[in-house]
């Protein structure tokens, strides 16, 4: 059975149909990427899964859970938004790291406050100490033990987008999302930020990548989506995309992209 | 000598009611003010456009004017002056005084709110959203995330206002309440020196420079988190 399935969804801002049916579905462990010219809708989708955006129709569903079905009205009551956001993770474009809290507080706050809340409702919960060992060991995972003190001012926008992984993955969500990890970084800085969700790859997470990166779609992606105007113009396997690209509009992207 | 310091001793005793005013307004306006700045962002549109009228009107007029208000209106309206109120047991003194803390609290809480919904839209909305999809309420992410980047926001703004306030407390003189300048012009009216009512700057001035003093070690701290 697959891990997550989207179903027909659709999403308007105002008259603008951005999203026009979009169906998919992935396996546990699969990385997916999805790329695709700018206002395809790519940021869309990945808000609509992460609840950031209600979808008008359609529905998603992870495992034996369905988190959104847009014909029932209870899905979008925002305590059954947040519990199902824990489903995924996102990583965003421009880190928005807390500035306040020093790396490792950046880990923890939300575990912490959950955690605290778990008390109330059934007495039992992780500790403090437990929390701050998972940290310390995603930190290491993403190269960056030694900053676990520094404040997020004080690292490199690579640094800081890592940190913005491990934050993500202290949740331990079924799938993780990313947003263009890299386009706010140079060159060397992206490096490092691919070579860690490449990394993750091998640790078994499930994980969909929006990217502008062709060069690490085709090697680390397991499938493609191809975005246009709002649906899935074309889906297959890196070879199928690169090599064999169906639909004109496809071929010109990739022309551009690959030039 | 023996004059410089009784006029001194008196004098701080109305520069007494001047900071009483001042840190009652303060703790009363800014839970206030963040209130209607929040009212003021509301969805339902009829109370949210009540609530910025309600600010448009109070920043539109002069706060003397909204003192007397306080202070007089009651007394024409239900011909019962506020020292007449069971709460003030006739204390004249007391009444005056919470007439001229309400008209501040309420001014200051419509300045402060502007500078509280200017000081919460700057935030990034990327702030937000990494709290949401971390699980987080909104409350939580008001209060772990938000507040000390709006703080951080508001603080050149609100030490402008709060000195504001402290020389603006002056005005209360107008409605009987006995705070430093009333003091030097009793002064000046009962012995006939004037110095004393020149003196009066001296303590505003020392205040205001600790104030400053107090928003430079905050704004210290709080640079350590944003370079
Ligand atoms: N909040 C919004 N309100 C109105 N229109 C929006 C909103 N967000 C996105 N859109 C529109 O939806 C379309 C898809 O936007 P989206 O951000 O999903 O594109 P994208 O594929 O992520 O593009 P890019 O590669 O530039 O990030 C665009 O035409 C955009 O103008
Ligand atoms: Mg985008």
């Amino acid at each position: 059975m697959a891990l997550l399935e989207v179903k027909e969804l659709k999403k308007y801002f105002g008259d603008t149909e951005v999203l026009k049916s979009v169906s998919f579905s992935m396996e546990r462990g699969e990385v997916l990427a999805i790329i695709g010219s700018s206002g395809s809708g790519k940021t869309t989708l990945l808000r609509c899964l992460n609840f950031l955006e209600t979808a008008n129709s359609g529905s998603i569903r992870v495992g034996e859970h369905l988190l959104f079905d847009g014909d029932d009205p209870a899905f979008k009551s925002s305590s059954r938004i947040r519990r199902n956001r824990l489903f995924f993770g996102l990583v965003f474009q421009s880190f928005n790291l807390f500035p306040q809290y020093t790396v490792l507080g950046n880990l923890t706050l939300a575990a912490r406050l959950s955690a605290k809340d778990q008390t109330k409702i059934t007495g039992e919960h992780e500790s403090i100490d437990e929390i701050n060992n998972r940290a310390y060991a995603l930190l290491e995972r993403v190269g960056l033990s030694h900053k676990c003190d520094a404040y997020p001012c004080e690292l490199s926008g690579g640094q800081q987008q890592r940190v913005a992984i491990a934050r993500a993955l202290m949740l331990t969500p079924d799938i993780l999302c990313f947003d263009e990890p890299t386009s706010a970084l140079d060159p060397e800085l992206t490096k490092e930020v691919l070579r860690v969700i490449r990394g993750l790859k091998s640790g078994d997470n499930t994980m969909i990548v929006v990217t502008h990166e062709m060069e690490f779609a085709r090697n680390v992606a397991d499938k493609i989506i191809f975005m246009a105007n709002g649906i899935i113009e074309e889906i297959g396997t890196p070879e199928a995309i690169f090599e064999h690209p169906q639909s004109p509009i496809l071929q010109s992207f990739l022309n551009n992209a690959l030039n | 000598m023996s004059d410089f310091i009784n006029v001194t001793l008196h004098l701080l005793e109305g520069f007494g009611t001047t900071l009483g005013l001042f840190f009652l307004t303060l703790l009363f306006s800014i839970p206030f003010g963040l209130l209607l700045s929040l009212c003021s962002k509301a969805r339902f549109s009829p109370f949210r456009y009540l609530i910025r009228g309600f600010i448009y009107i109070i920043r539109g007029t002069p706060l003397l004017l909204q003192l007397m208000v306080v202070v007089y209106l009651p007394g024409i309206v239900f011909q019962s002056p506020l020292t007449k109120w069971e709460m003030f047991h006739g204390n004249t003194a007391l009444s005056y005084f919470c007439g001229a803390l309400f008209a501040f609290v309420i001014n200051y809480a419509c300045y402060f709110s502007e500078i509280f919904r200017g000081g919460i839209e700057n935030i990034p909305k990327g702030q937000f959203e990494a709290g949401e999809v971390l699980g987080m309420t909104k409350t939580q992410i008001f209060f772990r995330v938000i507040l000390l980047q709006v703080i951080r926001n508001i603080l050149a703004p609100m030490s402008n206002e709060i000195i504001t306030l402290v020389k603006d407390t002056a005005l209360a003189r107008t409605v009987s309440v006995v705070e430093i300048l009333f003091c030097a012009s009793e002064i000046l009216k009962v012995d006939f020196i004037i110095w004393p009512l020149f003196y009066t700057g001296v303590f505003y001035l020392v205040f205001n420079a600790l104030l400053t003093f107090l928003f430079g070690c905050i704004e210290k701290k709080l640079s350590r988190y944003w370079k």
